[in-house]
């Protein structure tokens, strides 16, 4: 199985500050990963880096086998999208609008919106239960409604590769529950994949199968999750005691109070 | 395609555009009937009041249309790049430095030719004095190119003070006139005009571009668009038009601002529907602006930068309350 993606030494810095050195990351179809660690640990700086909306950092990020430094923004954004950690409500544009967005690396410079587009798009809104607010402008929506617009602008992108930062912000238990599992059937297939940042181990336990965890001061670990599922790795990642409990739903971790 | 909502509205905005150019055929201290303003215009009879028309009326009509639809076109782009809907053409400080260029070589009593090119001389030189104050090693925030614009738009202020200050009184009124931006002297539509063309044209291509850019400048990155070729050529080109607009008129005020909002608040935040149509009625505000600043006190002739100011405030007012209560 050829690799969708693949870093080879990637080193990432911030401020001179080094995020993780030397990275050697290899995400094969169908792989779902959680990327892990502390606050400031370098999580976004890094998918920013994956997903080459930064300057090429040392080392080298293929995508699908080829160079990501050498992909034109417009082929590079129809392979790999990515979920921002931080909404934008633009000028106020509608729901419907901004979804279609999504379908803007697969147009030519002067086209406009084709009618199996709009059909796309639609399909996405009614994916997040958003038909109802289709038409509403940006600027009138919860902040919970805004990330669920934005998850089916990236479902609407259709790239092999999701890049997911926080995915679950805003979002209620039930909807976070419904969106990632929505996320786990649309950017995991046997051609595509998809990597998430996210806080709860919980969830990045049941939905990723693939964990990769950064320290916090350039170390890294990554691999299945069944081997790095580990109080004592986590409880040093995060540097702060986490205990694993047994579930009938799998393990459950806990923080210290 | 463009929903039938939006052709509506480029259609009414290409009739506002019509109308307004007659009108300003029509109006005038001189009263010329309008089946003569029409035959004055296809033909040329040698008479006073072909001369009128040909030669006054439809040039300064046609620059006032250039100028306002620059402006307009501009600001539309700028609310972009800076990514702020309240964002005005002459907030990165080009028309203070055109303002003050043209205020120095009037107090250096220098002939009237001069202005044209001192007025591109300083617009251009205060765009690349705030690119290059702007142009950091890595990034380039919008909130650091409006602060370096404020500030640099400040500086010319004071400049622009000092110039009046120690004129004498006989050249302020025209000073003043150029600092609120005056058509009286603008009969050379032709570059106006094809900078509008080359403008709007160059825009467009990236309309689609900029709908995005207003979601931000990272989701643009994602979504495939080399953002930083896109500030490039947001801030140049928005500056070129700028400069076009007030190296033919001054500086005129609010056309800039106010155009693209009301288009956006008309229901087009497309930028393929918005450029067009921001471009097009900020043409036909100022030409109906500029006809009444001639007509209202007629013989004597307001500078047009009254008026729309007058007319801007109210309406600028009336967006911001809106805005707060939707």
């Amino acid at each position: 199985m050829s690799r969708l993606l693949e870093t080879r030494r990637l080193s990432v810095s911030i401020g001179g500050q080094p995020l993780c050195k030397e990275l050697d990351l290899q995400i094969m179809p169908g792989q779902s990963w959680a990327l892990l660690g502390r606050n400031g640990a370098g999580k976004t700086t890094l998918i920013h880096h994956l997903a080459g909306l930064h300057r090429p950092a040392p080392g080298t990020v293929f995508v699908d086998g080829r160079d990501l430094a050498q992909i034109a923004p417009r082929r590079r954004a129809q392979l790999i999208g990515i979920l921002l950690q931080h909404s934008s409500r633009g000028f106020g544009a509608n729901v419907i609008d901004t979804v279609l967005t999504g379908r803007h690396p697969h147009l030519p410079t002067l086209a406009w919106e084709a009618s199996s587009d709009l059909e796309i798009a639609r399909s996405c809104i009614q994916t997040l239960g958003l038909e109802e607010l289709s038409s509403r402008s940006l600027d009138t929506l919860s902040g919970g409604e805004l990330r669920r617009v934005e998850i089916a602008r990236l479902l609407a992108q259709q790239t092999r590769i999701s890049f997911l930062d926080e995915p679950t912000n805003h979002l209620d238990l039930a909807h976070q529950a419904t969106c990632l599992r929505t996320l786990q059937t649309r950017c995991v297939s046997p051609k595509k994949a998809m990597l998430m940042v996210v806080h709860d181990l919980n969830l990045a336990y049941r939905i990723c199968d693939h964990w990769l965890i950064l320290n916090g001061d350039g170390s890294w670990q990554s691999g299945r999750r069944e081997d790095l599922a580990d109080p004592g790795a986590l409880s040093k990642a995060y540097g702060h005691p986490i205990s694993r409990l047994a579930s009938d739903d799998g393990p459950v971790f806990l923080a210290q109070l | 395609m463009p929903s039938q909502r939006h052709q509506l509205l480029l259609i009414l905005v290409l009739l506002l555009a019509i109308a307004s150019l007659t009108a300003a055929l029509l109006v005038g201290s001189a009263r010329i009937p309008p089946d003569e303003v029409w035959a004055h215009l296809l033909g040329n009879d040698g008479s006073i009041n072909d001369r009128i028309i040909d030669q006054l009326r439809l040039p300064r009509a046609l620059t006032a249309f250039a100028v306002g639809g620059l402006l307009a076109l501009a600001g539309a782009l700028i609310q972009v790049l800076l990514r702020n809907p309240l964002g005005d053409p002459y907030i990165l400080g080009v028309s203070g430095g055109a303002s003050a260029a043209v205020l120095s070589c009037m107090l250096l009593a220098l002939p009237g030719f001069w202005y044209t090119p001192a007025a591109a001389v300083g617009a251009l030189f205060s765009t690349l004095l705030v690119f290059g104050l702007t142009r950091s090693a890595d990034d380039w925030h919008a909130d650091r190119l409006l602060l370096t614009g404020i500030v640099v738009a400040a500086g010319w202020s004071a400049l622009i003070s000092f110039v009046l200050s120690i004129s004498p009184s006989g050249q302020l009124p025209g000073m003043l006139f150029w600092l609120m931006g005056d058509l009286s002297d603008a009969n050379r539509p032709v570059l106006p005009l094809s900078l509008l063309g080359i403008g709007l044209t160059l825009a467009y291509l990236r309309a689609r571009d900029l709908n995005i850019a207003t979601q931000g400048l990272l989701q643009a990155a994602a979504l495939g668009i080399d953002t930083r070729r896109l500030r490039l050529e947001l801030y140049f080109l928005s500056a070129l038009l700028t400069a076009g607009a007030v190296t033919s008129a001054g500086a005129i005020g609010f056309i800039g601002l106010i155009t693209p909002h009301l288009i956006r608040r008309l229901g087009a935040s497309d930028h393929r529907i918005l450029l067009p149509a921001a471009t097009l009625s900020g043409g036909s505000l100022l030409v109906l602006a500029d006809s009444a600043a001639r007509t209202l006190i007629s013989p004597m002739q307001l500078p047009v930068g009254v008026l729309t100011a007058m007319i801007g405030v109210p309406v600028f007012l009336f967006l911001l309350h809106g805005r707060r209560q939707a």
